[in-house]
């Protein structure tokens, strides 16, 4: 019986600028930042309140992707086609206000769903999250 | 939808300087006053509203952004005398205290964690990451 997600990778096209913009914009903090073999590095984070989910900063031109698969990638990500999940936040209102402060991109202001609120904004490399107060 | 369709728009704002006021001067010698000054709110009244944002009282919230601060250090390899020093703790014992209350352990054990998963980090690098993905990057056969 699978009962956790521990680890998910979020694709990234500079793994310093994700660096940058998960930790010093949206507050997370780094589980694990470590140098590895072929200049490589893990770059794991996590949401201040769930440190046993880490989010794998993944540079795109890392993986073992051909070259035309990593150029067709980095272009579908600075295209903002990828959705990679939800973050919940106590108030959606003081964090969208926070968030935009420190220059964050909303594509959606916060707006009442069947839900709970929802905002939508991408990270630096064009990924796009939700961010929602729940019911 | 434009940020002045939700209601108090203004106290948001206020609250998230008070936050970011927090967040920029960490290590300073603040307290409440300078904090609920930076938000234009009698001091009752502030907490109240940070509370309601954040779930935590301006204190907690500042001394939790202390704690964080006081990890990444240890994490960098600093002593546990510099650390202290250097994010505005009143001592060794309050600040030994503290850290223990909100991370389970002594900060000297903590950083002699960190110590030991840099050490291990290069001997062995593949110790801390799950096999699939140090397969996808060529890490490992």
């Amino acid at each position: 019986m699978i009962t956790k997600l521990t680890h998910a990778p979020v694709l990234v096209l500079d793994q310093q600028s994700a660096y940058d913009f998960y930790v010093n914009k949206l507050g997370f903090r780094v589980k694990l930042d470590l140098p590895m073999p072929e200049d490589g590095r893990w770059l794991t984070v996590y949401p201040p309140d769930q440190p046993d989910f880490e989010i794998i900063l993944a540079p795109v031109s890392r993986s073992f992707h051909t070259k035309e698969t990593t150029e067709m990638l980095r272009k579908l990500i600075a295209e903002g086609t990828f959705g990679c999940g939800v973050f919940t936040c106590k108030d959606i209102f003081a964090t969208y206000e926070e968030l935009k402060a420190k220059g964050v991109e909303f594509s959606k202001a916060p707006t009442k769903e069947f839900y709970g609120t929802e905002a939508i904004f991408k990270d630096d490399s064009g990924n796009w999250f939700s961010l929602a107060q729940l019911l | 939808m434009t940020t002045e369709q939700y209601p108090k728009v203004y106290l948001y704002k206020r609250i998230v300087q008070a936050k970011l006021f927090i967040d920029n001067n960490y290590d300073k010698n603040i307290d409440l006053d300078n904090i609920s000054d930076e938000a234009y709110f009698s001091k009752f009244h502030f907490i109240r509203l940070f509370k309601s944002a954040y779930g935590k009282t301006p204190h907690q919230y500042l001394t939790t952004i202390r704690i964080d601060k006081a990890k990444q250090m240890f994490q960098s390899g600093n002593t546990v005398s510099f650390t202290c020093n250097s994010l505005g703790f009143e001592s060794l014992g309050s600040f030994s205290r503290l850290f223990k209350q909100y991370v389970g352990i002594s900060p000297s054990n903590y950083l002699g964690q960190q110590k030991e998963i840099k050490r291990q980090s290069k001997v062995l690098p593949l110790k801390f990451i799950p096999t699939c993905f140090a397969r996808n990057y060529g890490w490992s056969k």
